[in-house]
């Protein structure tokens, strides 16, 4: 019943926002394009937190899924910006497979070690490889949509659509996820894994899986972003790219999906106006705000949701609030 | 030799890394920015120095007070104002309070001593060059290696073999275990994060007449004293010292060998060591808590 309300609540979203597209300026539907699909990169993330992993090299399936969408056109002629965007999900999801059986074997901060180590490998693969563009990366032509081309002027439109659609459903299928069994018990392995083990559980296989998905959704961002810029750069892969996406998942906590989209637009409207206004204080307004997150809404931003709240209470409709620092 | 120099340095900045984690159990994400304001603090000291008229030799002391300076201004402002509000939370939630922190020391050091580079090669120059086994060698090489010697010997010394140093083991050990035999847990901390921060802001100080100091310069050292860390074993001195060498001899090679992957040899090292001992070359096995 959860699962229709939500898809009720996804549709309702998908449609207001498609709509107001069409009254937004093309810098705001731009902004907003950029940040629900940073948005998708931070709910991968978010996602792996939610299971118990913390990673610190986001940036290496963001790199991924762009730099596929970027090649297969001149690789393989693909011009569709759908094409693309499911290629350059499904090239980071493999990847992500491949590794996921040697990170699951490791937790806490060793874990996050081994995916900056892995992302960094990657940043100097793409900076020092002159088949992929160096360090000055490399320029992607404008997509076809659906058999549509682009025409300048509707270009801004037409990817805010498509981020808006594929946010939407990425979005509601999360929440599907967390809400299922295997869901359920990628937040009792957070809790504490040992414990999911002696229940005869695999706390590594839904670690795995967790991994997993956030590789898919980081590849998903990669590719939007990457047609959205129009340019893909060594820089996507690099720790700093990682950091500011796990500083939106910080922000917006597990508790709830749209919260990160929330947090992920509110970045991008501060990093906008303060690159304006105040460039070289930006990050120290970032760190301090994230310092109060971390001391006082430990859950993060999403926990302020009513609703949230109203669950938490409710000891039938969700799990109990786990204790951070548990081991 | 090469290698050995840029070991002497990574050794002393990630020696200040393993203490602070082995003491307060915290991976310390901002360590690369507090070397980045030694590296300035000194470049200040020493231009200062210089203006003053003093011989060209203090100007190593002066490198030297400017570390400790920093030491004490930083170590226990954000040790006490900002760390210890956040203790007893999960190690990698401790790992965002340092990267938070690292944003703002980022823009702090921007604001105070701003964007343009600094150079100050005065102290370099002072010791020549040595001719050794035909081999030229700069003798400030030779004074970094010195150094990072005498920072790794005195920090052994000081925890095997005083009292306030097996103090120190034990609450690595087990703080709360020490905190019931009345060790006053507070001021250890105190105590070895700021000289985290002085052998952060001295591998900072000494390495700054060697390049240009200008911002972006801690990124990369996180990084590499991160795996220099990882490699030895969090929290092991001769882990870091082995880890230091390993990663200055996998960077020499590989600038030798093949440019192209000077910038990840280090981290495919890591990832390697990581792989095979999770643990770190020097780390014993713990038996997990539940």
């Amino acid at each position: 019943m959860r699962s229709n309300r939500s898809l009720f609540m996804a549709l309702l979203a998908a449609i207001v926002l498609i709509l107001a597209g069409l009254l937004a300026p093309a810098w705001l539907q731009f902004l907003v394009t950029m940040s629900a699909a940073n948005g998708l990169a931070v709910l991968g993330i978010v996602v792996l937190m939610r299971g118990g992993g913390a990673t610190f090299g986001q940036g290496m399936f963001f790199a991924l899924g762009a730099y596929a969408a970027a090649l297969v056109p001149t690789w393989f002629g693909i011009q569709d910006a759908v094409l693309r965007i499911v290629i350059g999900t499904l090239v980071a999801g493999l990847i992500g497979a491949l590794f996921a059986p040697l990170l699951v074997r490791y937790r806490g901060i060793f874990f996050a070690m081994l995916t900056l180590a892995l992302s960094m490998v990657l940043f100097g693969l793409l900076s020092k490889s002159s088949l992929l563009g160096g360090s000055d990366g490399i320029s992607i032509a404008k997509p076809t949509v659906l058999g549509m081309s682009l025409q300048s002027g509707n270009a801004e439109y037409v990817l805010y659509c498509l981020t808006v659609v594929v946010s939407v459903v990425a979005g509601w299928l999360v929440s599907v996820y967390w809400n299922s069994a295997a869901g359920l018990m990628a937040l009792a392995v957070r809790g504490n894994p040992l414990r999911v083990e002696y229940l005869g559980a695999s706390a590594r296989g839904s670690l795995g899986t967790s991994f997993v998905i956030c590789a898919l959704l980081g590849g998903t961002s990669g590719a939007i972003t990457a047609q959205a810029l129009g340019h893909v750069e060594p820089n996507f892969a690099n720790w700093t790219t990682s950091g500011e996406l796990v500083f939106v998942a910080v922000l917006a906590g597990y508790r709830r999906v749209p919260a990160v989209f929330a947090a992920s637009l509110l970045l991008e409207i501060v990093r906008s106006f303060s690159n304006l206004y105040f460039p070289n204080t930006w990050q120290l307004v970032l760190g301090v705000f994230m310092l109060l997150v971390i001391m006082f809404r430990p859950e993060g931003l999403g926990s302020l949701w009513p609703v949230a709240a109203r669950r938490q209470a409710d000891p039938g409709a969700a799990v109990p609030p786990l204790a951070e620092g548990q081991p | 030799m090469d290698a050995v120099a840029y070991a002497s340095w990574l050794f002393i900045v990630s020696l200040g890394m393993t203490l602070v984690f082995g003491v307060l159990k915290i991976l310390n994400m901002a360590h690369g920015s507090i070397y980045a304001i030694g590296a300035y603090a000194a470049a200040t000291a020493v231009s200062l120095a210089v203006s003053l008229g003093l011989p060209p030799a203090f100007s190593l002391v002066a490198m030297l007070l400017s570390a400790v300076a920093v030491a004490v201004t930083v170590g226990p402002l954000l040790e006490r104002g900002l760390l210890a509000r956040y203790y007893g939370r999960d190690e990698v939630v401790l790992l965002l309070v340092t990267y938070a922190l690292f944003l703002m020391l980022e823009d702090v050091t921007k604001l105070v001593w701003g964007v343009n580079p600094y150079y100050v090669s005065e102290p370099a120059q002072l010791f020549g060059n040595v001719l050794f086994a035909g081999m030229r060698i700069g003798g400030y090489d030779l004074f970094l290696v010195g150094l990072a010697a005498v920072c790794g010997l005195i920090t052994w010394y000081v925890l095997n073999r005083t009292t306030s140093g097996k103090i120190v083991l034990a609450v690595i050990h087990n703080p709360e275990m020490s905190a019931s035999m009345g060790v006053n847990i507070q001021r250890v901390y105190v105590v070895a994060f700021t000289v985290g921060v002085f052998l952060a802001a001295l591998g900072g100080a000494f390495t700054a007449p060697m390049i240009s100091v200008q911002p972006g310069l801690s990124v990369s050292v996180i990084i590499i004293s991160f795996a220099v860390v990882i490699i030895g074993g969090l929290g092991s001195i001769q882990g870091a010292a082995v880890g230091a060498l390993v990663v200055g001899a996998a960077r020499s090679l590989a600038v030798h060998l093949m440019p192209e992957i000077e910038l990840f040899s280090i981290y495919l090292v890591m990832a390697a060591v990581l792989i095979f001992r999770p643990e770190g070359l020097f780390q014993s096995v713990k038996a997990r808590l539940i």
